[in-house]
């Protein structure tokens, strides 16, 4: 077992947790944080993407333990009152059906922003979103949803 | 996954000294390839040493034509970091296509040498740049060190601490991902040193992990272009043959992406 404490959404949560717990079950049954899904399981397909100090990671594929310590943000954390630009802009675009990979969706384009800036063409997030799979929208919106938050952000 | 006991190392020698005092502990490093393993239940480490805060393992120097990547350096900061990329931009690219950003924000360049997966990308660069593989024991040449898939020389108390290289004339990685997991079918980096010898490392495709390719390395020291290589043969016998390619596909893809990289590099 391990105590850990970490920052999540601006507040500081602890735990005492076993060693094996990943932290997306930390975030999802510890901190009943459900807004962070768990599509794949296998660490491909992004639905579990958190920011771990700034950085966009997969939940599913680092365990609590290593995240002890850290500025973690779920996609509970991104609104500020009204919603994030990202988050309106997939809402405005249609940019999700089902909606079950869409939070590790707007964590990734967050971050995708933050690394390469505002102006994103369609091929750099194309690129981009590799890690990160829908089984609905054929990206189509998705890219649209981006480029349109990105340009808002 | 089964249970295991996670340990956060400050320094090498503490990181042996965790792992000693374990039953059958292993290093983690980024984490990218082992706890999936662990969470397919194909690994169960009774205990894990985290060497990821590890601070003297990180970072990249440069001293004059020397390039030298900690082992706990993340891909996210090799692919973009700017004086590595002002002398050696093969690397950059190489890193930029390893796995996807998630991935590339917490797998390290240790990490990735020390597990020496067949389809990994960096083994084929530390071949072709001839890379020397620092531990917390001694320096390991890289053609002694990749010593078969998912093998290396490290002893069991051994730590990857950085790798170092000199800064190549030219260089260029090309792979050819498989369309569904990404991983290298085929990726080649060809490398023309600054003492005039070229090197050519293939990940992906060989039976038995990473390969030089000392043909094309011969015909690309006499004459570094694609037509130089146009001739050369890649044994079908010493490929991988998968569903996902034959001996004879590999090869063949082989012979494309040297041909690729020697383009890129110009």
């Amino acid at each position: 077992m391990s105590s850990l404490t970490m920052t999540v959404n601006g507040s500081e949560v602890s735990g005492d947790v076993e060693d094996r717990t990943l932290l997306v079950e930390f975030i999802r049954e510890h901190l009943r944080l459900t807004g962070t899904h768990v599509g794949c399981d296998t660490s491909q397909c992004g639905a579990c993407v958190v920011h771990v100090d700034g950085k966009a990671v997969k939940s599913c594929t680092m365990l609590a333990a290593q995240a002890n310590g850290c500025d973690v943000t779920t996609i509970e954390g991104v609104a500020n009152g009204d919603l994030h630009p990202m988050q309106t802009a997939f809402k405005e675009n249609h940019g999700l059906q089902c909606g079950f990979c869409t939070p590790g969706m707007i964590m990734s384009a967050i971050d995708m922003v933050n690394r390469k800036g505002k102006d994103l063409d369609e091929a750099t997030i194309r690129s981009e979103l590799e890690g990160n799979i829908c089984r609905c929208t054929g990206y189509h919106n998705i890219v649209k949803s981006i480029q349109d938050g990105a340009s808002k952000m | 996954m089964y249970n295991t006991n996670y340990h956060r190392a400050e320094s090498t020698d503490d990181a042996i000294a965790k792992l000693g005092a374990s039953d059958d502990g292993k290093f983690v490093s980024g984490g990218q390839t082992l706890i999936p393993t662990m969470k397919q239940r194909l690994a169960a480490p009774s205990d894990l040493i985290d060497l990821c805060h590890i601070e003297a393992m990180k970072g990249i120097t440069i001293d004059g034509n020397q390039i030298t990547i900690g082992a706990a350096t993340c891909h996210a900061d090799v692919a973009t970091s700017k004086e590595l990329a002002a002398v050696c931009p093969a690397i950059c690219d190489l890193a930029s296509h390893i796995g996807d950003p998630h991935v590339r924000n917490m797998g390290t360049i240790g990490g990735s040498i020390a597990n020496n997966d067949p389809a990994a990308d960096y083994p084929s660069a530390m071949m072709a740049l001839n890379a020397q593989i620092m531990t917390n024991k001694r320096t390991i040449d890289t053609d002694d060190f990749f010593t078969g898939m998912f093998d290396t020389a490290l002893e069991e108390d051994e730590i990857i601490t950085a790798v170092t290289f000199p800064a190549p004339a030219k260089a260029a990685y090309s792979k050819f991902p498989n369309p569904a997991s990404r991983y290298a079918m085929a990726g080649v980096f060809v490398a023309k040193l600054k003492n005039g010898m070229a090197r050519v490392g293939v990940t992906g495709a060989g039976s038995d992990g990473v390969f030089r390719h000392e043909g094309m390395e011969e015909a690309l020291t006499s004459d570094w272009s694609a037509d130089a290589i146009a001739d050369a043969s890649v044994d079908e016998g010493d490929m991988l043959s998968d569903l996902h390619g034959d001996a004879a596909y590999r090869a063949n893809l082989v012979k494309v992406m040297a041909k690729r990289a020697v383009e890129k590099a110009g």
